[in-house]
């Protein structure tokens, strides 16, 4: 029953978050709000932690291959997609190395500058 | 051949058989090789439109069953929130750095977009389509949708675009020498959304925290300026 249990709140807050996204005019996805109303009703304590942990852990364990039907996709997309294919591989891998690179760094620069006086950032 | 690909195809039990596998193939090749490409996502993608081609099976067909593994997307995605939760001190002791760190991605992002679309002479049609490229998918659809871009090379370019950043977050992070756990997340899940924040939770609660709320609020911040950068364009 634990599980089932588990299972029940996330799906609801899923379900909540998708009526959201239909209730509201911005278009944000309905796993968005959902997030937001998770962080919500652990802050709140409506939500306990425990009453979520087993199975949230178990779904994002499993992360990674939730994206594999959707990447097999671009076997159907090839089509329309070597015709720019250059600039989309340019934008695509050496954008997202470059974006990911000044992030962290820009990020771990603030960190540095702002918390001199703490420490114990890791774990 | 094809009568046994035929019957295989008609089982909603073989799209997830072979999507399992497939994975689970990638998980060993990634252990035995210590080479970053070696990414298990990768490889099973590769490995199952290649399965698929041989046997002759149409996408569609095989999503008829493959679409039940994506249905537990949206509550995996709403589950970031308790790693995010139990690092909330963490999240604010380090709220500026973080808020600057996803700023200057978006912003990274926008202006290398802006350049490819320049120098190879691109359209506003496909500026828009590529403007949402890091953004987790259903946003950035919704986006270029609304944009006039091409919608299915938006999502193209976003599974692209987190498959990359799943494959070499290692390597950069290592290359840029980034250490920090709130700026390893954030790193990746401003550049990759949930593909890559799939990889910053192998990493540690730290990363894979971060980086889902780099994911949200990357997106959210990427829809509001999406239509002035259009716009200028």
């Amino acid at each position: 029953m634990r599980y089932v249990k588990q299972f029940g709140i996330i799906i609801v807050i899923s379900l909540m978050g998708e009526l959201l996204k239909e209730l509201l005019p911005f278009s944000i996805p309905g796993s968005i709000y959902g997030l937001a109303l998770m962080l919500l009703g652990l802050m709140t304590g409506l939500v306990k932690v425990h009453q979520v942990k087993d199975v949230s852990n178990f779904l994002l364990d499993i992360m990674p291959i939730l994206f594999i039907p959707s990447t097999v996709g671009l076997m159907v997309s090839w089509g329309t997609l070597k015709e720019i294919l250059v600039p989309v591989l340019l934008v695509c891998i050496v954008g997202t190395i470059i974006v990911m690179g000044i992030t962290g760094k820009v990020t771990q620069f603030v960190i540095g500058k702002t918390s001199k006086d703490k420490e114990g950032e890791h774990e | 051949m094809s009568s046994i690909a035929e019957i295989l195809s008609e089982s909603l039990f073989f799209a997830v058989a072979i999507s399992l596998v497939c994975y689970g193939i990638g998980c060993i090749i990634n252990k035995k090789v210590k080479f970053p490409l070696a990414n298990p996502l990768l490889i099973s993608v590769i490995l199952i439109i290649l399965v698929l081609n041989l046997m002759d099976i149409k996408y569609e067909a095989y999503f008829e069953g493959a679409q039940f593994i994506s249905y537990l997307l949206t509550p995996a995605t709403v589950c970031l929130a308790v790693p995010l939760y139990e690092k909330l001190q963490l999240l604010k002791d380090n709220i500026v750095a973080v808020l600057a760190g996803i700023l200057s991605g978006i912003i990274t992002s926008a202006i290398l977009v802006w350049g490819v679309c320049v120098i190879f002479t691109l359209d506003e049609s496909i500026f828009a389509t590529m403007l949402p490229k890091s953004i987790t998918t259903a946003i950035g659809m919704a986006a270029s949708e609304e944009m006039g871009g091409v919608v299915n090379i938006t999502v193209a370019m976003i599974a692209i675009t987190g498959i990359t950043g799943n494959v070499v977050a290692d390597l950069v992070l290592r290359l840029f020498k980034i250490k920090n756990p709130v700026a390893k997340g954030i790193a990746i899940g401003t550049s990759s959304h949930v593909m890559g924040t799939s990889k910053a939770l192998e990493m540690g609660d730290t990363e894979g925290a971060m980086s889902g709320l780099a994911v949200a609020v990357a997106g959210l911040i990427t829809v509001i300026i999406i239509p002035f950068l259009v716009g200028i364009y």
